[in-house]
């Protein structure tokens, strides 16, 4: 609850499986749907928020207290705000902070986002780790029990659906220059590069902007395309290198994506995170499965299985990709094991990084693993120059343990051998 | 990378006696850290002085040194055990100097040890602010701007440079001794010379002053393969100015955005790769400028600290079990998250509540010395509290502090300096939170304190939720209370004790009403991860929230209620009985249940009881855990005062009380009744007698006659109790005293001059009664049984004597119908046994008798209490002949008060203890003294001046001084009395004499032993000159002739060089 001073209005927030939890509302008034998920970051609420991957999702801070530092125009990753919804337990009244230039009370009903606070966030984390992510109504507006759990069951969900159109841009940018219509010029764009060494074409499916700004620091020019861009029209823009960005929804959905990307493979190295790396999986042809509640996060353990080392790492995904899927092992590229490869825990013990055969691009490497769950986190493909990472190595929110892979892109790119080397490096 | 297999033992130094700055933390470190090498097959070897730590039970290691912690006495342990590695990081700045300097003296080299957990250079690296400084240049981290002084005017140059104020910082001091901030010429003198003299090579860091700036911690863990965590960030409350140690701190950091945050993280990790701290955990400072971010490194400590046990609380990640881990070859990957049982140790937790820690000062035993807060240490303690929100973990931790407040004021015992009410706002003292509070209650502004006190505007904003929420029930009654109101109220840590006073109504009340409303506690786990997996160890804390996660079992269960902040008078002593009581329990089958609110102690470890509650140990908390978990049996004489003085209340709620039922308690404690019983029984006691007024209080000196023992009813640790030799000190004295205690009258006691005091634990169970250890006390009845040296067996009384005193204990423990443990004090003057007290509890000596005896009285009483009897228990013969002595000596702050007198009386003033275990008498005082910072010396001169009591039996002490080759020095009276004995003397000028004279000679180094007893109470005297100066000089400084004599015969013994070390596992006895 929070205090007295400020007189909140009571909000609801429903769940399909007829859960309620009252509150009070804490951003814009009004109703907004969306798979309910949480997220274990301490900070970064702003990132979290901003970040297009949200898109479709409420989103519960398992955090207490949000909102304490405000919010700022620096820390955008995107041009607004794209989770659907806010829960908090609390959210302070005050921004405390020498860059706070809002509160984010007052920043979530300029930008007409519903948040709740006042909920036992706890409860409702506990019950989606039991129960799943479950598609849920937050509202100002119907705070009948009945009547908005019967909306909640009438929500989309993310299983099918194609959410890269509805986040991405429609006009082509380069980071740095000037932005489309609707799009702010971003306040931090990062060090960019005097003389850029190389440029890269980013697909865009939600983009974050730290993404960006680590790829202008790493010496890349990046121009940032539409989703439904060509193979045809990325090369007449005669790139180095191709990125593929993190996004919403179901991977499995974005079919024209990963089309493309396949068709690029090959032509010109290819880097992917978080939706990225499941449209490369997808193109080598890989399958992908949503996980019961998803890794949402700054505190995942990572372990990179070419150097032995393991990242903290930044997550948000809510669909992973099965390795064993790919294909069949190859057990001389694979420390002459035998483990099952789908076993990923066994790999991980064994220290060995397993390779399977791809019926359309050889060889795939399993590169890096989760240690929480041991599910799949990065792979690389190594007859052509490819790979990716499930997670975030642009942190924001997050470590930047993993900030070494966007310098691998550039060796990678440069048509160095040892990619990953420097690994784990912070 | 796995276990490293070519070290098989290992040795393990623990920190020694609790002094302020390094408390029983490091014994819950040491005692992770030696379970977990030992079940991991390592053979762990343990160098400890301090008897009252769990670690130093014979079980926790293979080879168990209650010794010394210096380089003479180690290498004598290393010599004996050759050991293949020292783990110096678990012992604090103590283990951890004792490493460096037997690194330092070829020890370690010459018996091939090898340094694991952290290397010479990186200790040297993190502790040396020189290198350190020259470190974090290299990888471009801003520290603030300074300069090293070895003289005053190296300071004064700097600060020409910088401007006020500066801090100064001496190297290689512990918790911060010797520091200060300097904001004029004349402190900068004080302060830059003390922090010389301190130093143990000379030298003061004077440094740019960011004093106000916001101040964050960080624990780091790395591995050998170069896997780095940050286990968790703590922001102070309190701004820079103020020792952390001595600061509101909060878990997670609240007021940095995550960019700001990854950068310490970044700059944290970078730190511990450039000190070069390969594996196990380590502590980083850092100062942020509010107004605009600039960052800078305070420092950082290469090893398990205070913060570091905060943190392993607060988070669940035990930080001292996985550096031992880590030490020995594991990495982080490799190693179980032991809550969720199913993750690896290699991420970073996520919490999902607030951790506040507010420290506990101990300033009333203390009269004379400044309380202002500020770069030194000065808290004897702390408490912890965890709630969802700020606010509720504030509210929970301000009525933790067992300082007869029940939250942050509003609870009928806020009194403000009208006057000066600012300034306690603006300067940092013990009050401040209260003074906050009423500064917003009074309608101030956030931003006005924020300015006056430096503290964020967030936590502000927080307790300014908290007085709003107190001003919306206040006046009115609590009928009118709404259910969502008394949720509200909860849920901002207001207790029922406040809401009782707010509303006019009795705490019984509002807890009826409460749960009448529906208003229920609910428990959460904490599980490291914010709920992403599902946690297997059961630690709670309570909150007001929907969903309650601690689920009660079947199972038969006992809860054991803990000690509360260590303060003087209750430390770490009651913890370890909580401790064995709870693994003596478990093992006769109980599920044993914790409930306390001190981060430092083993007791709050998650895996030494079944279930952990962290909770204060107030009624309301602990009927709250009580309603939850329906234990058969609730334990409350194990924990000091705090948990007795809940049994009535518990007892009256019909809570199961398991053992002496609280009516014996009261009988021993109300003196008219007691009297009765020894009366009955025979036995004599000290003329006696009770007054509520003035008058009274002259009536009743009258009858029994000078001098008297006075104090105040119900106190713990002898609270303003005092000696009074005449009426007009008894008159200025009870003035006074019913300001300490005004619901109790005084009590006056005969007291008896020169007598030996005893203490004896016993346990009973109803038929029988088996007497632990009898203590005979080296200096004689008037000073505090805390603050005296004690030893087993008695070293100077008859056998009829301690066969009288058994009895007498005996008799009285089954007429009170004693039901566990049992501590009596007595006094013998001239043959004639005394009762001068009897507490059917716990005492400060059980874990000492259990060490010196090898018997664990503590678990034996546990037994007892859960319906066992002592005739079954196979308990060795109570007076078989043990062949050794050990000797109990307390340990004083002195040294951290400057101003304050060191005579030893009647009130209570240490903070731990050490034992010294050997053949003889002599050789074990002289351990003990030995264990204890400033050491014996054996030759220099010695200055002897006794008061006139004392004049006759101080010749033989100077002679055998003399004898030992000490020059003697005395001033004129005893200087006569000497040279008549016909012991050549040197006469110095007293100070009232002129100059040069003691002081000057004290000060100038040329007395290396300071005997000074003085008469009664003495103020601004040539004696507290005398001692204060010994005190800040570090010369051994001796108050009463009977330690005089056990010094000379200790010095004697160590002359002969014969102190060998003992290891408690060859002393015999059932240790567990």
């Amino acid at each position: 609850m929070s205090g007295l001073s400020h007189l909140r209005a009571p909000a609801l927030l429903a769940l399909e499986d007829g859960t309620c939890f009252e509150g009070l509302a804490c951003g814009a008034p009004g109703e907004a749907h969306g798979e309910v998920v949480f997220n274990t970051s301490m900070a970064g609420y702003q990132e979290v928020i901003t970040d297009p991957s949200y898109a479709g999702q409420i989103v519960t801070m398992t955090s207490p207290h949000i909102g304490n530092y405000g919010v700022n125009a620096a820390d955008m990753e995107s041009r607004g705000v794209f989770a659907s919804g806010l829960v908090v337990r609390e959210l302070s009244d005050v921004a405390s902070n020498w860059r706070a230039e809002e509160t984010l009370s007052a920043f979530l009903t300029r930008l007409g986002v519903v948040a709740i606070e006042g909920v036992d966030t706890r409860r409702l984390t506990r019950h989606i780790r039991e129960m799943g992510a479950l598609r849920a109504v937050v509202s100002t507006e119907d705070l009948d029990p009945a009547s908005l759990v019967a909306k909640a069951r009438q929500a989309p969900g993310l299983v099918g659906r194609d959410l890269v159109a509805e986040v991405a841009v429609r006009e082509r940018f380069t980071w740095g220059g000037e932005m489309p219509p609707g799009c702010e010029v971003p306040v931090d764009t990062g060090v960019l590069p005097v003389t850029p060494r190389h440029r890269v074409v980013a697909f865009d499916s939600g983009i974050k902007y730290n993404i960006l700004r680590r790829m202008a620091e790493a010496g890349c020019e990046v121009i940032v395309v539409p989703p439904t861009t060509s193979a045809a029209e990325a090369l007449a823009l005669e790139p180095d290198g191709l990125f593929f960005a993190n996004g919403p929804g179901d991977p499995s959905a974005v079919t024209y994506l990963y089309e493309t990307l396949r068709s690029l493979l090959g032509e010109r190295p290819v880097f992917g995170i978080c939706l990225g790396h499941q449209m490369l999986s997808l193109a080598l042809g890989c399958a992908t499965y949503k996980l019961k509640y998803g890794h949402r996060g700054g505190n995942q353990p990572v372990k990179n299985l070419l150097t032995g080392r393991v990242e903290i790492t930044s997550q948000n995904h809510g669909f992973c990709v099965d390795f064993a899927s790919i294909g069949p092992l190859v057990p001389e590229l694979s420390g002459d094991l035998t483990h099952d490869v789908g076993d990923l825990g066994a790999w991980v013990r064994a220290g060995v990084a397993p390779v399977v055969r791809s019926e359309r691009f050889g060889h795939v490497q399993l590169t890096h693993v989760n240690l929480n769950d041991m599910t799949v986190e990065g792979v690389r493909a190594l007859d052509i120059p490819a790979y990716s990472v499930q997670y975030h190595p642009e942190a924001a929110p997050g470590p930047h343990d993993a900030r070494y892979l966007f310098g691998s892109f550039v060796r990678l790119m440069d048509g160095a051998d040892d990619v990953f080397a420097g690994g784990g490096e912070s | 990378m796995p276990r490293r297999d070519d070290i098989n033992k290992i040795l393990i130094i623990g920190s020694g006696p609790i002094v302020i700055g390094q408390a029983c933390e490091f014994d819950y470190s040491g005692a992770q850290a030696c379970k977990v090498l030992r079940e991991d097959g390592f053979e762990v070897v343990l160098v400890n002085s301090n008897p009252a730590t769990i670690m130093t039970d014979p079980e926790f290691a293979h080879r168990t040194y209650v010794e010394p912690i210096t380089v003479e006495s180690v290498e004598r342990v290393i010599a004996a055990e050759r050991p293949d590695a020292l783990l110096p990081t678990l012992g604090g700045q103590t283990g951890l100097n004792c490493a460096m300097a037997l690194d330092a003296a070829g020890v370690l080299q010459r018996y091939g040890v090898e340094l694991i957990g952290a290397t010479r250079e990186v200790i040297a690296k993190g502790e040396d602010r020189k290198l350190f400084r020259e470190a974090m240049e290299r990888i471009g981290l801003d520290t603030p701007r300074s300069a090293y002084a070895y003289a005053i005017a190296d300071a004064e140059a700097f600060v020409a440079q910088v401007g006020w104020p500066v801090v100064i910082r001496p190297s290689f001091t512990m918790g911060g001794a010797g520091g200060g901030i300097a904001y004029n010429a004349d402190e900068l003198r004080a302060i830059t010379a003390n922090g010389i003299a301190l130093s143990p090579v000379g030298e003061v860091l004077v440094e740019e002053s960011v004093i106000g700036w916001k101040e964050y911690e960080m624990e780091v863990m790395r591995d050998v393969n170069d896997n780095a965590v940050i286990v968790c960030s703590i922001e102070n409350f309190d701004a820079m100015g103020v020792h952390t140690g001595d600061s509101i701190t909060v878990a997670p950091a609240q007021t940095l955005t995550d960019r700001e945050y990854q950068v310490l993280r970044d700059a944290s990790l970078a730190i511990m790769r450039e000190i070069g701290v390969t594996t196990g955990g380590s502590n980083v400072q850092f100062a942020v400028n509010p107004a605009d971010g600039r960052l800078v490194v305070i420092e950082m400590n290469p090893r398990v600290s205070r913060s570091s046990a905060l943190a392993s609380k607060a988070t669940g990640f035990p930080i001292a079990k996985i550096a031992a881990k880590l030490a020995v070859g594991y990495t982080l990957d490799e190693i179980p998250n032991d809550i969720t049982r199913v993750t690896p140790a290699c991420f970073e937790p996520s919490i999902d509540y607030t951790v506040v820690k507010v420290p506990r000062w101990a300033f009333e035993k203390f009269p004379g010395t400044d309380t202002t807060l500020t770069t030194r240490m000065k808290s004897v303690g702390e408490v912890m509290a965890m709630g969802r929100t700020f606010a509720e973990a504030l509210g929970k931790a301000m009525r933790s502090l067992e300082n007869g407040r029940a939250g942050l004021g509003a609870d009928g015992k806020d009194v403000f300096d009208e006057h000066h009410f600012d300034r306690y706002l603006a300067v940092p003292n013990e009050q401040r939170p209260y003074y906050i509070a009423e500064a917003l209650r009074r309608g101030r502004d956030v931003a006005e304190i924020a300015e006056l006190t430096g503290v964020d505007p967030w936590f502000l904003e927080q307790m300014r939720r908290m007085v709003e929420v107190e001003a919306s029930i206040a006046g009115r009654p609590l009928a009118e209370i709404t259910a969502p109101e008394l949720r509200k109220a909860k849920q901002h840590g207001l207790s029922d004790v406040q809401v009782a006073h707010l509303t006019g109504a009795l705490e019984g009340d509002v807890r009826r009403a409460r749960l009448d409303l529906g208003v229920r506690a609910t428990f959460k786990a904490v599980d490291t991860c914010a709920a992403e997996f599902a946690a297997g160890t059961p630690y709670y804390y309570k909150t007001y929230e929907e969903e309650n996660e601690a689920v009660r079992t079947d199972r038969k269960k006992a809860m054991i209620l803990g000690a509360g902040p260590n303060r003087i008078g209750q430390g770490i002593e009651f913890d370890y009985c909580c401790v064995h009581a709870a693994y003596a329990l478990s093992e006769v089958g109980y599920e044993t249940i914790m409930v306390n609110c001190n981060p430092e102690t083993v007791s709050t470890d998650y895996d030494t009881s079944d279930k952990l509650y962290f909770e204060p140990l107030t009624f309301e908390d602990v009927m709250d855990i009580v309603d939850l978990e329906r234990p058969d049996g609730v334990l409350v004489t194990f924990g000091g005062q705090t948990p007795l003085k809940l049994a009535h209340a518990l007892e009256q709620a019909g809570v199961p009380i398991l053992g002496t039922p609280p009516e014996a308690i009261d009988l021993a404690e109300d003196r008219r009744r007691f009297a009765g019983v020894l009366d009955r029984l025979g036995i004599a006691y000290p003329a006696a007698g009770t007054a509520s007024t003035l008058e009274e209080a002259v009536e009743v000196a009258a009858r029994i006659g000078y001098p008297l023992l006075v104090r105040p009813s119900y106190v713990l640790g002898g609270r303003g109790m005092v000696i009074a030799y005449n009426e007009e000190y008894l008159l200025r004295y009870v003035q006074q005293a019913t300001e300490v205690s005004p619901d109790h009258p005084v009590l006056l006691d005969r007291f008896l001059e020169g007598a030996i005091e005893v203490d004896v634990d016993a346990v009973c169970d109803g038929e029988t009664v088996y007497i632990g250890g009898v203590m005979e006390h080296i200096e004689e009845a008037g000073i505090h049984s805390g603050d005296s040296a004690c030893c087993i067996p008695p070293f100077s009384l008859g056998d009829s004597t301690v066969g009288r005193i058994r009895e007498h204990a005996r008799a009285l423990a089954l007429e009170l119908g004693v039901r566990g443990l049992m501590n009596v004090q007595f006094a013998v003057k001239d043959e004639a046994v005394y009762v001068l007290e009897v507490n059917p509890r716990a005492s400060r000596t059980v874990p000492y008798v259990s060490k010196a005896t090898g018997v664990a009285l503590a678990k034996v009483a546990a037994r007892v209490m859960a319906g066992q009897r002592l005739a079954d228990m196979d308990l060795p013969p109570e007076d078989r002949e043990l062949g050794r002595f050990c000797v109990k000596e307390a340990v004083m702050p002195f040294g951290r008060f400057p101003g304050t007198d060191s005579v030893l009386g009647p009130e209570m003033r240490s903070t731990g203890e050490v034992m010294g275990v050997a053949a003889d008498f002599p050789s074990a005082y002289a351990k003990s003294q030995l264990a204890i910072d400033y050491s014996l010396p054996t030759e220099g001169t010695a200055f002897v001046s006794v008061c006139d009591r004392d004049k006759r039996a101080i010749v033989p002490v100077a002679r055998h001084l003399h004898s030992l080759g000490f020059r003697i020095m005395s001033t004129r009276g005893t200087a006569r009395l000497l040279k008549a004995a016909g012991v050549p003397v040197d006469e110095v000028r007293k100070v009232h004499e002129g100059r040069p004279n003691i002081v000057d000679a004290i000060v100038n180094g040329d007395v290396q032993l300071v005997i000074n007893t003085p008469f009664g109470r003495e103020t601004r005297s040539d004696g507290y000159h005398i001692r204060t100066a010994a005190v800040e000089h570090g010369v051994s400084n001796i108050t009463t002739l009977a330690a005089a004599q056990a010094s000379v015969q200790a010095i004697e013994a160590i002359q002969r060089g014969g102190l060998d070390v003992i290891a408690l596992q060859d002393l015999g006895g059932d240790a567990s």
